[in-house]
C-alpha cells in the first residue's frame, strides 16, 4: 500500500469534514450499508443531527422546515430512495432550498441483485427532471472535491445538487449464502 | 353533511392561534391552509399548496431548528394518513416544541368528499400513540381545543398530537399566497435571516 494510504482520511471521513465547514445541522437519512460510516460520524457528532427517517420524502420536507428555521441539511440515501423522493422533490423548486442530498448508488457496476437495477438506471435522469443538478465521484480521490463543489453551489448559489456515490466506489454488494 | 355535535374547523383553528405569540403554524395542503389563512395572515404561516404528506416534517425541521418557539402543525386526515410514518420519525427524536393536530372530516374535500380510511377502520390518535408519540389525544369540545391551545405554548412537554373530529361542511376557500419562496423567506426573516 502506498504510504499516504495509511495516514489520508477516509472518504467517509471527508464527507463529514465538508459537511462540519458548511455547518450542516440536520442529516436526515434512510439507513444505508454505503452511508453506514458517515451516519455513524453524525449520530456521534454535537453540532449535527442525525434523523432516522421511515421513508425517503421525508427527509425532502424535514429540510425545507430547517431551512425555514435556519438550518442547512444533507439527505443521505440509496439510490432507490430517490424513486420515493418525487413528488416531495417539488418542494426543492417551490422554495428555492439550497438542497443537498448524497445518493449512494446500486444497480450498477458488478450488481447482483436485478430488482435493483431500473431504479438504480434512472436515478440520474429522474434527479435532472426533478431540477436537481447532478454530481458523479466513482473513485475514492475524487469524492472530497465532488462533494466540496456540490456543497459549495447548493449552499451558496441555492443550487438543488445530488452528488451520486458509484456502485464502483463503494463496491458491490457481496450475496452469499 | 355536517352534525350537530362535530366542531366547527374555522373555530377550532382561530382558537388554536388567537394567541399564538411567536409560534410557527404550519398547514396541510388543502382546507387547513385556507384555515389558518382565515384566521388571519402571518409571517410565521407556513401554507403548503402542494407536497401532500409532508406537512409533518416540515413542522419537525423547524422545530428542531428553532428549539425555542412553539410549533404547530395543523393539518387533514387525507393528508396525515400519506404521511403516517413521519409520526414514528417525530417520536424518535422527541421534539419538545412539536404539536400536531388533526382536522379530521373523515373524507377528502378538496377532490369531492370521497371517504377517507379515518371514517372506516383508522384511528390515528391510536396510530400516533403507538408511534410513541405519548401525548396524543381525541378532542371533541372547544374547552379541549382552548386547552390544547394553551399547551402548545409549553416548548419543554412535547410532542403532543390531537385529532379533532369536525364537521363535514365546505367553506368557502380563504386563499393564502401560494408563492413559496415569499412563503419561506418571510418565515425567515421572522427569526432574522436575511437573503442569501
Amino acid at each position: 500500500m502506498h504510504a499516504r494510504a495509511d495516514t489520508a482520511a477516509s472518504w467517509p471521513e471527508e464527507i463529514f469534514s465538508i459537511l462540519q465547514r458548511f455547518e450542516v445541522r440536520q442529516v436526515p437519512y434512510v439507513p444505508d450499508a454505503g452511508h453506514s460510516e458517515l451516519i455513524e460520524r453524525v449520530l456521534g457528532s454535537s453540532s449535527m443531527r442525525g434523523i432516522a427517517l421511515t421513508t425517503e420524502e421525508e427527509g425532502v420536507a424535514l429540510l425545507a422546515g430547517a431551512w425555514a428555521g435556519g438550518q442547512r441539511g444533507v439527505l443521505l440515501m440509496q439510490s432507490s430512495g430517490v424513486g420515493n423522493c418525487i413528488n416531495m422533490l417539488s418542494l426543492v423548486q417551490i422554495f428555492r432550498l439550497p438542497f443537498l442530498t448524497l445518493v449512494t448508488m446500486r444497480g450498477e457496476w458488478g450488481e447482483f441483485n436485478p430488482w435493483q437495477v431500473p431504479m438504480g438506471s434512472n436515478t440520474q435522469g429522474i434527479l435532472e427532471l426533478s431540477g436537481i443538478k447532478v454530481l458523479r465521484a466513482s473513485r475514492p480521490d475524487e469524492v472530497r472535491e465532488v462533494v466540496e463543489a456540490g456543497a459549495a453551489q447548493a449552499y451558496n448559489a441555492c443550487t438543488p445538487t445530488a452528488v451520486l456515490l458509484s456502485q464502483r466506489l463503494i463496491g458491490a454488494k457481496v450475496f452469499t449464502k | 353533511m355536517s352534525k350537530a355535535n362535530l366542531l366547527d374547523r374555522r373555530a377550532v383553528v382561530s382558537e388554536l392561534l388567537r394567541d399564538r405569540k411567536g409560534a410557527f403554524a404550519v398547514g396541510g395542503l388543502g382546507a387547513s391552509t385556507y384555515d389558518i389563512a382565515a384566521a388571519g395572515d402571518h409571517d410565521r404561516n407556513f401554507y403548503l399548496w402542494g407536497g401532500m404528506g409532508g406537512a409533518v416534517m416540515i413542522g419537525l425541521g423547524l422545530a428542531l431548528a428553532q428549539p425555542k418557539l412553539p410549533v404547530v402543525v395543523i393539518t387533514g386526515d387525507g393528508e396525515m394518513l400519506m404521511g403516517m410514518g413521519s409520526l414514528a420519525t417525530v417520536a424518535l427524536q422527541q421534539p419538545k416544541n412539536l404539536s400536531i393536530i388533526v382536522l379530521d372530516n373523515e373524507a377528502y374535500g378538496e377532490t369531492g368528499g370521497q371517504a377517507s380510511h379515518t371514517g372506516g377502520t383508522t384511528d390515528l390518535v391510536g396510530v400516533a400513540k403507538a408511534c410513541g408519540i405519548g401525548d396524543s389525544r381525541s378532542i371533541s369540545t372547544m374547552a379541549e381545543v382552548e386547552a390544547f391551545a394553551l399547551s402548545l405554548q409549553d416548548v419543554m412537554s412535547g410532542p403532543r398530537f390531537a385529532s379533532a373530529k369536525i364537521d363535514g361542511a365546505n367553506l368557502e376557500r380563504v386563499l393564502s399566497s401560494r408563492d413559496g419562496t415569499y412563503i419561506v423567506n418571510r418565515i425567515r426573516g421572522s427569526i432574522g435571516h436575511t437573503p442569501i
